[in-house]
């Protein structure tokens, strides 16, 4: 049964991305166990508010775990202790009475911290548009039957492009690798007929930009996907690897 | 070069020279092997593997591959901790389903070339160093190279076996089972090093799919079992015969 309890909530505040960042350790009374985690943090900023404190800045949007936004590290894992889900669909009954819970943003180069629990993520959008789309014609609407697609195929693009982009893989990975983000947004393009066309012009423009922006070198740990509150496989890494590897013997 | 500028060039690298450095072991530990079985065989390696002009282009081969290994792994070792940032996470912790090798992978490496080091000095400069130079850098011909590697683990030899003008000291006792024994440490972190290594090798040139990905993991786990078996029971074999030879 869900009941109240009593905790400590030790948070990373940093007034800026060139601040010192340091932990500050706020204590919280009949926290309810029903509620999500970003629900007590809303709970601690209005007690910070009332206090005339500045509120722990933190990103947040949709809190059904479809948008990617949430994005904090919880007692050590990217979304929190939980598995498969995002922060802000993970509940307070995951948590202990006295319990002191250690929230951190993001650490990664390609990270930058810009308030508190909030990072720049935009590095993954500028992957994005370095190839992270097909080109279609304008025109009439064609019939969705017109290309036959093995329903494997269909079933693994979909889990590929489950992906919500939250940046949990590479700030989970000891490398700083943004892999299993590449990957993915490789992948679901890659296995459609569709995304063909450019193929290899993707793969090498996708990587090209995402070492350009500083993340790290895979290594296969596997720390990415055991994190990814989408559960994307490792496997869509190997596609990667041959997509690229496939595109630079090509040249 | 997309070789050494793309992230993935440079995975594809150490990939290859890691597997080509896991088949030199394989066919190092198939030779070693025949120690147990007959030393003349081993003997006949030896002879075959000296100063010749292909077992020396094989060294130098190999030699380039450990260097380019090495080297790689301390570009992408740098360049990761540099992604990483140089805030790190107040609570660390391991993921379910993440070997400790997979995050140790440099530190093993390490270990494994500090005692490569000992073991060049061990055999290396012994046996092919002194056929090379002709110098007398070890009590035992380097055609006889089963004596040595015997006289090295266990201390037993036969007096006749000296090398002609080499002032022969025999070592203290107790160093034939230390050196058993950091052998069998150094295979150890070997297993690691590759229980790891080969799947990540194949996972990087794309060889891995939702069926393939754990039947390659399976098979690096065979791979690093192979090896280090063959080569550790070379050395419980001598281990075995110290104890034998002293114990009883």
């Amino acid at each position: 049964m869900d009941k109240n309890i009593n905790i400590k909530v030790r948070v990373w505040r940093q007034a800026g991305p060139k601040a010192k960042g340091y932990f500050e350790t706020y204590e919280l009374k009949n926290i309810f166990q029903g509620a999500s985690f970003l629900e007590m943090m809303d709970i601690l900023n209005e007690q910070l508010i009332a206090e005339h404190k500045d509120p722990i800045a933190f990103d947040h949007d949709c809190r059904e775990g479809i948008c990617g936004m949430c994005s904090m590290y919880v007692n050590g894992h990217p979304h929190g202790p939980d598995s498969a889900i995002t922060t802000c669909q993970l509940h307070m009954r995951k948590f202990n009475d006295g319990e002191t819970i250690t929230v951190e943003p993001w650490r990664s180069h390609a990270f930058p911290v810009i308030k508190d629990l909030m990072v720049d993520r935009g590095a993954y959008d500028k992957i994005m548009q370095a190839g992270g789309f097909i080109s279609v014609n304008t025109g009439g609407v064609p019939d969705a039957n017109a290309i036959p697609i093995p329903k494997a195929k269909a079933d693994e693009a979909m889990d590929a492009a489950s992906c919500i982009g939250c940046g949990a893989c590479a700030a989970a990975c000891k490398n700083g690798s943004a892999m299993l983000f590449v990957a993915a947004k490789v992948s679901q393009l890659a296995l459609l007929p569709q995304g063909k066309v450019e193929a290899a012009k993707r793969a090498k423009a996708m990587v090209a930009k995402m070492d350009e922006l500083g993340f790290g070198n895979c290594t296969n740990t596997g720390a990415c996907a055991a994190e990814c509150p989408k559960s994307v496989s490792l496997t869509n890494i190997a596609r990667l690897n041959r997509e690229f590897l496939a595109a630079k013997f090509q040249d | 070069m997309w070789l050494t500028d793309s992230s993935i060039g440079r995975k594809f690298v150490m990939s290859i020279s890691g597997l080509f450095l896991v088949l030199f072991l394989l066919f190092h530990a198939s030779m070693n092997l025949t120690l147990i079985f007959s030393e003349d065989a081993y003997n006949w390696i030896c002879e075959m593997l000296g100063a010749n002009w292909y077992a020396l282009i094989g060294t130098g081969v190999l030699a380039l591959g450990v260097l380019v290994h090495f080297a790689f792994a301390i570009v992408l070792t740098y360049q990761n901790r540099k992604a990483r940032g140089n805030d790190r996470y107040a609570v660390e912790t391991r993921q379910e389903g993440v070997d400790w090798a997979s995050k140790n992978m440099l530190a093993l490496g390490i270990i494994v070339l500090g005692f490569l080091v000992l073991h060049l000095a061990n055999f290396w400069f012994k046996m092919q160093f002194q056929e090379l130079t002709g110098l007398k850098t070890g009590a035992f011909d380097p055609q006889n190279g089963a004596a040595y590697v015997k006289y090295l683990f266990t201390g037993l030899y036969d007096p006749a076996g000296i090398q002609e003008g080499y002032e022969f000291s025999p070592m203290a006792n107790w160093l034939h089972p230390v050196y058993c024994i950091l052998y069998l440490v150094w295979l150890c972190a070997l297993w690691f090093h590759l229980s790891h290594g080969v799947w990540s090798a194949l996972q990087t040139m794309g060889m891995s799919n939702t069926l393939w990905l754990n039947r390659i993991k399976v098979i690096s786990i065979v791979v690093a079992t192979i090896i280090v078996g063959m080569f550790a029971a070379v050395i419980v074999y001598y281990l075995g015969m110290f104890v034998g030879a002293n114990c009883f």
